[in-house]
Formats: C-alpha cells, structure tokens, sequence
C-alpha cells in the first residue's frame, strides 16, 4: 500500500514541456531515499490547465505544483515526500492562500467547472484498467447487459436529451433508435476521433486520459443498436492517444471485457482502430466511413443517412469521442440526474478548449448555459497584457466569432446558432483588439481552401473565390461592391456544398460581416486596418519631436530602411520598409507609431 | 472475467489506490505524521506506514494519512496527531508501529482516544 500518489500529466502538451524527464527524474530521486514502496508515481492524463505544464499533483494532501522542472525534483522529493513540507514556493499559486493551501477545486480555474466527460482525466493511469474498474469503469456495461434490453438503453440516453458533442448537436439517442430500427445482419458502431478544427484537442485529452470510457460506451452502442464490431477513426497525428487506446483495447480483450461472451451474457464486441492521415473533410461522417472502408476520404450525399446505409453499406452510427465519455455515466446515474444539468434543449456538460489572448489555456467542462463572460473571465482568467476583449471564435472552420456584446449569452446549442456562430467541437479561441476580423476570417478561409476535398464545385472552386476577394480587401484594393459579392458568395455556398465542411466553410466571413462589417469598411474605404495587422495597410513612422538620436532603430532594422545621423531625428524609408515591427520594439522612447 | 462479481473484486482490490486522489471534503478525519528530521530519526517512518496500511485494511476511506514538519516537541518524537472534525484536535507521543496500528483500532474505528499514548500521559 503506497502512502503518497504523485500524478504527473502524460498529456500532449505536458509531454512537449518535458513530463518525461521529470517522470524519470522523480523516480530516480524516489529510489536514492529509499521511498519506492511508499510513494507511487502515476503518469495521468490531461488536467486541464495547460498554460501551467507540466503538472504534477501529489496526494493525499493534493498539492499542485505547476511549471515544474527537472532541477526542482530534488527539492520536491527531500522536502514534501521524504519530510512532509509542501514546497510552497513551486505550488500553484492561486492555491496559496495566506499561508494556507486551498483544494484545487476551489480555484477559479475549477470552481465553476464541472467534470463529467474529463472525470478520470487527470485522477487515473490511463495505462492501466484496474485503476478505471476503480472509478466504476464498466460496471455500466455490466448494468447494461444483465439488467436492460437495447429499447431500454435507447430509451435512457433519448430521455438524458444528450446531443452529438461534435458540432452539430443531433440528439444521440435518436440516432441510436434509428439504427436498431433497421434490420441487418451486420452493423457497425463508430467512433469519429478524427479531431481537426485548429485549436480544438478535447477528443484528444479524453483518448490520452481516459481511453476506456469510450471503449466502454461504444460497447454499450452496440448492445443498444445490435452491432458486433465497432471502429475508432482517430488521426495519426494523435500518437499518445493512439498508444493508450491500444494499450486500453489489449487490456479490455485480456479481461473479456471486450470479444466473445461478455460478461457470459452472450454479447460479442470487438473494436478495431484505422488511423487517419490528417484530411479535415475525413470529420465528416459519409468521408469518414468511406476512409474505414479503404478508399479515398470524400464525402457523399445524404440521404441515405448512415443509420440506414453506411460502413460497408450497413447500418452504422457515428458519435464523437466526448459524446461517448458521457454515456456510461447516463447509464449508471441515470437519464434524470443528466438531464439536470445544463438548459432546457441543452443537457449536461461541454468541454472547451481555451485557446489565443486568454491566460489560462488549457481544457475547461461547464454545463451548458455557463456564459462566455464566466469561462473567458473566470474561468480563463481574462484577456493577458492588459488587453481587451474583442470576439471569441467557436466552432472552428465551422462556427463563427461571438462579439464582446454577447459575452453573456447563456452557451448552448442554439443560443450560439442563434447569434451565427456554432458549438462545433468545443474549440474556444478568444482574440484581442490587435486581431483583425478580416484577416482571422482570411485565416479560416485559408484552412478550407486547403482541406477542401475537391469533389463539389461550390466548395472546391467557392471558397477559392472567397479567399481571393478577402486577399484583394486585406491589401486595400478591395471596393464596396467585392464586401456585397463576398456575402453573396457565402450564402450561395451554404447552399448548394455537397457536405458540412462546404456548407459551414463561410461561416467565418459571414459572422465577421454580422458583427465586424465597420473593419471591413474601413479597410475598403480608407486603406486602413483599424488593429494594425494587415501588413500592407500599415505604415510605420518615427515622431520627429521625441527620437533622441540613439540610432538603436537604426541597427536593428533588417534591411536598413532607416536613416539620420547621431542624436538627430531619424526617418524611415517606407518603400524599403518590410514592416517587421524590429524598430517599434526597440525603440527605447516610444517615438516610433504604427499608422 | 465472466461475471460482475470478478468485475467488483478487481474495483474493490484498486479501490484503496484512487481513493488516496479524490476529495475528501471537510468531513474527513486527518492523522498527521510528523517526518522533519528529528521525526524520521526517531522511528517515524514505520510509524506512518503502518498507520498507512492499517487504514486501508480496515477500509476506512475517509481519513487521510499526511505526513508533517516538525511539531515542536523533539523529545516526544515520533508525534502523531489525529484530528477529528468538531473534536479537539489528540497529540500521540513515542509512537511506535504497534501503537499506532492500536491508534487506528481504538480511536479511529471506535472513537476511543488511546489517552495513555497522548502527550497528557507523559
């Protein structure tokens, strides 16, 4: 029986900062003063709090420490685990409290958080199925098996009011009724971890933190649906995620939770992982099925939906990996207690991935109807450098920009379509008064062109289009009547793409036109970007009154635009000048202005 | 595994180990084990580990085994305090690991203080 659990977050992005080393290091330390068996070290997944990586948490007195490096290790081990004292200087320190140590769970990061789909994230060993079996893991499987019939499963998860956590919100128990109402000798359960709106990575903290739990309810889907086989579609650029869920699926055949005969029930289930080569159109779920099947990853018409035809031509239901996560829990606390949570045509919980101007990145869960105010404020911590809130992007590619005058707009499927924006996957990108609404609108578009599979006109030869005039505006060529072509574009291709990605590829421009149109004006009427991003808009000058001379401009521009003799006014050149901003940076008495 | 009774012995047997990293809440009962300098040189450590085991044994899942800095009184170490939410917080002194394990039985099971162990006592 160890004494102490030291959690280190084996996350992606504590990974990249180094968890590694300190792993190593804390066990090498661990070994020298003798405490192997009283101290147990547990490689987790994601806490959340990703601006503060890597992260280490020890219990039972729960201290986090944060940004912890290999060098503090000695310290840590000597002092807190082989003496008792809490190395107060490396903890969080919105724990430290006067000299006291708060729980984590009442810093602002937490407090207003609540855990259902990232529940063992960060608690468990993703690595190894006991400590899941701990959290209850497949005892909802077990209650499934031997105490309820499909109908009654679809029933519940119908009753719980739970929506695709991919983007588009479609209640998850109809589409499991409409597959268990097709007869076929084989179906298929799928899983859709093919995460690719730029910024978003929840899918991924839930495969490195908690495999099992989607596992688990995927074999729940199948028993509901009467399918035997399921696949998980999960990028290769997720290597941590694809690791775990091997390990997870190995150790899940290895106890008969999954395969022939569960539980003795008679039941099989098998999963099987195909991994993605990155194409964003391969998210949408007719593209998808067709790269499981081998085969080029473009999507088709729907009808027929996939619940009627799809992988392999059976009938198949495609959820998303958060989706998943919150099924067991449905299941085991049942329809009533989820429902409780969150609005009225939004139940339960949504995961965010904080991202941009915002001093917490990291992964946040609130129910639904938590306000942007409360996650980018309290939660998040506000805007850094004492800047100001402009707009947070949601949905992606897909979804659009919520201005700072909906910032209390209770967050829900349809609050966000109402004000032209979307839940997406959960990708939360806030932005300051230094981005320019054209230019992050010129950003996604970029995305699209890109990823863009090719097969439908509106979409392959549109969003060119689209991108080519938002070009022309971002350099001041642009003329009123390029702003009233783009907005019709847009709508022509909502219209008429053959799938999502198509469909929602305007979104970005048209919610920056709704909310942002007076910087598109100006950057049309007056060649000028009102945030100073646009490059070629901009224009940098040196105030004659306040240059002392100091030449410091001088030698630090790369391409020598600016001249002027010692202690004289300098100028800049602006036909040599790249804009680099060098100058500005350097200048030690604010002489130098962006225009 | 063919049955949910050998799905509840694994989550029983892991139980003890993920326990250790949830919260407690105010509620709980926390024995601290003094280990500055003088603690562990006096014995501390079989002390906190036999307190360690015997809690887990006895499945008591709401107290949490701590360990501390000095408490100020060497030449009583090693010094354990069990503190009682609502209760007068008890001073064990000259702990040894047999003690303790008696500690857990008498006072934390049955809510009895082993008052010839307490600092009072000395």
């Amino acid at each position: 029986m160890y004494r102490s659990n030291v959690l280190v977050c084996g996350g992606t992005g504590c990974t990249s900062s180094n968890s590694e080393q300190i792993m190593a290091k804390l066990k090498e330390e661990i070994k020298a003063k003798g405490l192997e068996k009283e101290v147990n070290v547990i490689r987790t997944g994601c806490f959340g709090l990703c601006a503060l990586g890597p992260i280490m948490v020890v219990y039972p007195e729960g201290s986090f420490y944060s940004m912890v490096k290999v060098e503090d290790i000695p310290e840590i081990v000597e002092e807190h685990l082989l003496k008792g004292r809490i190395v107060t200087r490396l903890l969080y320190q919105e724990t430290v409290d006067n000299d006291t140590i708060k729980s984590l769970n009442h810093t602002p990061f937490y407090e207003k958080q609540m855990r259902i789909a990232l529940r063992n994230c960060g608690v468990i060993n993703p690595e190894v199925i006991d400590e899941y079996i701990a959290r209850d893991g497949y005892a909802a499987l077990g209650k499934v098996l031997t105490e309820m019939t499909p109908q009654q499963v679809i029933d519940e998860v119908l009753a719980s009011g739970l929506r695709g956590r991919g983007g588009a919100g479609f209640p998850t128990g109809r589409k499991w009724g409409m597959a268990a109402a097709n007869k076929a000798d084989q179906k298929y359960v799928c899983c859709n971890a093919d995460e690719g709106d730029p910024g978003a990575f929840m899918d991924r903290s839930v495969l490195e933190g908690d495999p099992h739990t989607v596992l688990e309810a995927m074999a729940i889907a199948g028993y509901a649906i009467g399918a035997s086989q399921g696949y998980i579609y999960v990028r290769a650029e997720y290597p941590i995620a694809v690791k775990r869920l091997q390990i997870a699926l190995d150790q899940a055949h290895e106890y008969g939770l999954l395969g022939k005969n569960i539980f003795d029930t008679g039941f099989d289930f098998d999963i099987s992982l195909r991994l993605g080569a990155g194409a964003f159109v391969c998210g949408e779920e007719t593209a998808l099925m067709t790269s499981i099947e081998g085969k080029r990853g473009e999507p088709h018409a729907r009808p027929p939906y996939p619940a009627v035809k799809g992988l392999f031509g059976k009938p198949t239901i495609l959820n998303n990996v958060e989706t998943y996560a919150n099924i067991t829990q449905i299941i085991l606390n049942g329809a009533d207690w989820f429902k409780s949570i969150g609005t009225e045509k939004s139940k339960g919980t949504k995961v965010f991935a904080l991202g941009g101007k915002i001093k917490h990145t990291g992964l946040v869960e609130v129910p639904m109807g938590t306000t942007l105010r409360e996650i980018v404020e309290e939660i998040g911590g506000g805007v850094p450098n004492g800047r100001k809130f402009k707009a947070a992007q949601t949905g992606g590619p897909s979804g659009g920009c919520i201005p700072a005058s909906k910032m209390d707009v209770p967050i829900d499927y349809d609050n966000l379509i109402a004000i032209g924006s979307m839940m997406g996957s959960g990708g939360l990108i806030v932005m300051d008064d230094t981005t320019c609404m054209v230019d992050i609108a010129k950003f996604f578009l970029e995305f699209t062109v890109d990823e863009s599979c090719g097969k439908c006109t509106p979409c392959r030869v549109g969003t060119k289009r689209l991108l080519e005039i938002l070009d022309k505006i971002t350099k001041g060529n642009g003329t009123m009547e390029d702003i009233d072509k783009l907005e019709e574009l847009c709508y022509y291709i909502k219209d008429n793409a053959l799938c999502g990605l198509g469909q929602t590829a305007p979104n970005p421009v048209l919610s920056t036109l709704r909310y942002f149109r007076d910087e598109y004006e100006a950057h049309v009427k007056e060649h000028r970007c009102p945030a100073g991003v646009c490059k070629s808009l901009l224009r940098y000058e040196i105030q004659a009154d306040k240059c002392k001379g100091c030449t410091a401009c001088a030698r630090v521009c790369p391409v020598g635009a600016i001249s002027g003799t010692v202690k004289q006014p300098h100028v800049i050149d602006t036909s040599k000048c790249i804009k680099c901003g060098a100058c500005m940076e350097k200048c030690k008495f604010n002489a130098i202005v962006k225009l | 595994m063919k049955s949910l009774a050998e799905l509840q012995a694994i989550r029983d047997k892991a139980r003890a180990q993920v326990e250790l990293r949830e919260e407690k809440g105010n509620n709980a009962i926390r024995v601290l084990v003094g280990m500055a300098t003088c603690g562990i040189a006096a014995g501390a450590r079989p002390v906190l580990n036999a307190l360690v085991e015997e809690v887990n044994k006895r499945q008591l899942s709401n107290v949490i085994v701590t360990q501390t800095g000095c408490i100020g009184i060497c030449q009583y170490e090693p010094v354990v305090e069990v503190v009682v939410p609502g209760q007068e917080k008890v001073t064990y002194v000259k702990m040894t690991a047999e003690k303790a394990v008696r500690v857990v039985n008498d006072h934390l099971v049955n809510g009895n203080v082993v008052t010839e162990y307490t600092i009072g006592a000395n």
